[in-house]
């Protein structure tokens, strides 16, 4: 299969280049069909992948295709490094960005820039697939950028209206002030250990003591990047504003790969994490600090996507929280489940707005389950799944967060499951004020009501097939059912948490769980359906504590004010008084001042012969008497 | 051949080439004909050759006098190009006062 590894990345890359050049001339099922093609086939090989690396006797491989960097010391090679943990990423990614490309080709079927879209999703394919089968820090980060930049082209892929372009703008500053804190580990990481290969880096840290300062500095910086990539505090405030983009993108960057590209690499250097307790324990607080934050925000959002992003950056949280406690592998099994459960919601929401007529005010929709069948049956899978019923995907794994944070600490344990409450409620909030109750949109809107088409549907079924069943490669001991993610990944993460809840532990939080859900279920359908509460409309928000989550604790104001507006007055007192005033006066006066000196410099061309040969005379003297000085 | 020079010192000949070269430079820079100032260069020109042959002598070197023979191939070459273009100057013209060639100026 060896041979193969490197068609992975190449097979997006090739669709994007051809769909790229051919643009404006391809239909849009031909441009969509080509890209998931790509997709698909990558797909393919990843299961070929998956299956060997399965069999117990498989070593990580490294694959390298080329001598990239080579300059004294450094000696950086392009080389992908194919083991379990890249096995699992590499499915996520091309499985669910193939369900995504196929339901973009219903979703963009009336865009005319389509190819544009098709080109960009299968460049961020190919920038994702380099980011998890990197086997050094660089060929990682050159990942991580290129899915950046792609997410910034998506982003403000209706590059006319100039709010998207800001939210594209944002979301790539942001995500490059991560990167710098990224950067700098990576140097800490090469003038510590001489080299950034994930094999020689992890081998040298395990020479390390315990908390050892260098290896914590590493850790932090490297987390810093992930705070900017995974939207933690305080680098979030992209996301929100990310779902200008199709809603696509947002299913696949914004829920499903990119912002799982931090975790991904805590995972991956679970080595140095362990090292560093001191480090682990600011990733759990910033983690479980996002969760219950984003999670109180979403309670009060009124626009579909909106509600979905807060859930994504809170859930985020969930992620980095089993990371910081040692949970490695619950992480990632996080990671999956969401992937499935989130995609899923992106998808079933942009089948609620197409067939809404664009609308995402949830305040205008309602009752949408009678028109709306499929999308229906599968937003509800979703929501449960998110929300926590067994035997949906999302109870397993977020069970397991819940387990391994009160091992660590009760506090923790108690704030994460106040944020799981906080997470039923504002899910079950979109869900009854969406499907339910009576219909408060235009009889325009009312008219157009349809089902979405096949290419729309399909991938929304296979993923809520995915939401129920993914949780059983993970079940907790008491089930008495082999926990097969925890197996598969125990080769990767090296100092794996062994801890057995107790029994009645396990039994009292599973119990308490589902009735707690079950009364959120029908509390909330009381307040939405029965007595009809509708959220506030934006000028009616009561003053106070409401109207400071409804505007998000205006934590976007205050960065405007701390950071963007002083940035701002900075470059244009440069602009005014160095660019325009020193620089710009200094170039445009060359040409002036040549000017002058020629005009001065001409009166020597007298046309008189005399005169000329006059200071011929004269300077043949001058060199006479200068070589009989000398 | 050091007889000449034991007759005539060489600070003769030095004299004569510098008096000659001086009436030369005088004449191309008071002159107003242009043939007046094409003769006044061969006067020059013929000022070194006399000098250059005085030295060969006096050092028994025949380099001088091969250089002598150069500058004066020269001499003609220049002189030929010199009057074809005082002749062209003269046809546009109708003089040859260097005075009145003065076009190419600011």
């Amino acid at each position: 299969m060896h041979q193969f590894i490197w068609l992975i990345p190449v097979f997006p890359l090739v669709g994007f280049i051809i769909i790229g050049l051919l643009n404006k001339r391809l239909p849009v099922r031909l441009s969509g069909g080509i890209a998931s093609a790509a997709v698909f086939l990558s797909f393919l090989i990843s299961l070929g992948v998956f299956r060997e690396v399965q069999l117990p006797t498989n070593v990580p491989e490294r694959i390298v295709l080329f001598n990239w960097i080579s300059a004294g010391d450094l000696n950086i090679d392009f080389a992908f490094l194919i083991d379990r943990l890249s096995a699992i990423m590499l499915l996520v990614v091309t499985g669910v960005g193939f369900l995504i490309h196929i339901y973009s080709i219903g979703y963009m079927s009336h865009e005319p820039d389509h190819p544009r879209f098709f080109a960009y999703l299968n460049l961020f394919i190919f920038f994702m697939l380099l980011l998890v089968m990197g086997s050094n820090f660089i060929v990682m980060f050159a990942g991580w950028e290129g899915v950046g930049l792609c997410s910034y082209l998506l982003i403000g892929f209706w590059f006319k209206n100039t709010d998207y372009n800001n939210a594209a703008k944002k979301a790539f500053i942001m995500n490059r002030i991560g990167d710098l804190g990224f950067l700098l580990g990576v140097f800490l990481i090469f003038t510590t250990f001489g080299t950034v290969s994930f094999k020689e880096v992890f081998e040298g840290a395990k020479q390390f003591s315990s908390n050892d300062p260098t290896i914590t500095a590493i850790c932090l910086l490297l987390f810093v990047g992930a705070i900017g990539k995974s939207a933690q505090i305080p680098l979030y405030t992209w996301l929100p504003d990310a779902m200008a983009g199709p809603t696509p993108v947002s299913a696949l960057i914004h829920a499903a790969t990119m912002v799982t590209a931090g975790i991904y690499m805590v995972v991956r250097s679970n080595v140095l994490f362990a090292l560093s307790p001191y480090a682990s324990e600011i990733v759990a607080i910033i983690g479980l600090a996002t969760a219950f934050f984003a999670a109180t925000i979403g309670l009060k959002q009124n626009d579909i996507k909106k509600v979905l992003a807060y859930s994504t950056v809170s859930q985020l949280g969930y992620m980095f929280v089993a990371l910081g406690v040692g949970a490695y592998d619950t992480a990632l099994f996080h990671v999956v489940t969401h992937a499935f459960f989130k995609a899923l919601l992106f998808l079933g929401a942009g089948s609620v707005i197409h067939a809404m007529s664009g609308e995402q005010d949830i305040r205008k929709m309602g009752a949408l389950k009678g028109k709306l069948k499929i999308t229906h049956l599968t937003f509800l899978i979703g929501t449960l799944a998110i929300a926590g019923l067994p035997p949906f995907a999302g109870f397993f794994s977020k069970d397991e967060i819940l387990a391994a944070a009160h091992e660590h600490s009760l506090s923790m344990f108690t704030l994460l499951s106040i944020t799981s409450v906080l997470t039923a409620v504002y899910m079950f909030r979109l869900y009854w004020l969406v499907f339910h109750g009576n219909f408060r949109g235009s009889e325009h809107q009312k008219s157009h009501l349809h089902e979405s088409p096949f290419s729309m549907t399909i991938p929304l079924i296979v993923l809520a097939v995915l939401a129920t069943i993914g949780g059983f490669m993970g079940m907790p001991e008491i089930f008495h059912a082999p926990h097969y993610l925890k197996e598969f990944m125990s080769p990767i993460i090296w100092k794996p948490i062994h801890h057995v809840a107790s029994h009645t532990f396990e039994y009292t939080l599973i119990g308490t769980s589902i009735v707690l859900l079950l009364v959120i279920i029908y509390a909330t359908h009381t307040i939405y359906v029965k007595r009809q509460m509708l959220p506030d409309a934006d000028e009616n928000i009561p003053a106070g504590l409401p109207k400071l989550v409804a505007n998000k604790y205006y934590v976007d104001e205050i960065y405007h004010a701390i950071i963007t507006k002083p940035l701002d007055a900075i470059s244009s007192f440069f602009n005014t008084y160095i660019e325009k005033g020193i620089i710009d006066k200094l170039v445009n006066s060359t040409g002036p001042a040549l000017q002058g000196l020629s005009g001065l410099l001409r009166f020597t061309q007298t046309g008189n012969i005399g005169s000329y040969i006059f200071s011929m005379v004269i300077g043949i003297i001058v060199i006479l008497l200068l070589t009989l000085m000398v | 051949m050091n007889s000449i020079l034991s007759v005539v010192p060489i600070e003769y000949y030095l004299g004569l080439a510098a008096m000659l070269f001086t009436i030369g430079v005088m004449g191309v820079l008071f002159r107003r004909n242009a043939i007046i100032v094409f003769m006044c260069i061969e006067l020059m020109l013929n000022a070194v050759n006399l000098l250059l042959t005085a030295f060969s002598t006096m050092h028994g070197d025949a380099g001088g006098q091969v250089m002598v023979f150069f500058i004066m191939a020269v001499a003609a070459a220049e002189v030929a190009v010199g009057l074809a273009i005082l002749v062209m100057i003269y046809n546009n013209l109708r003089s040859v006062d260097i005075n009145e060639m003065n076009k190419l100026k600011w």
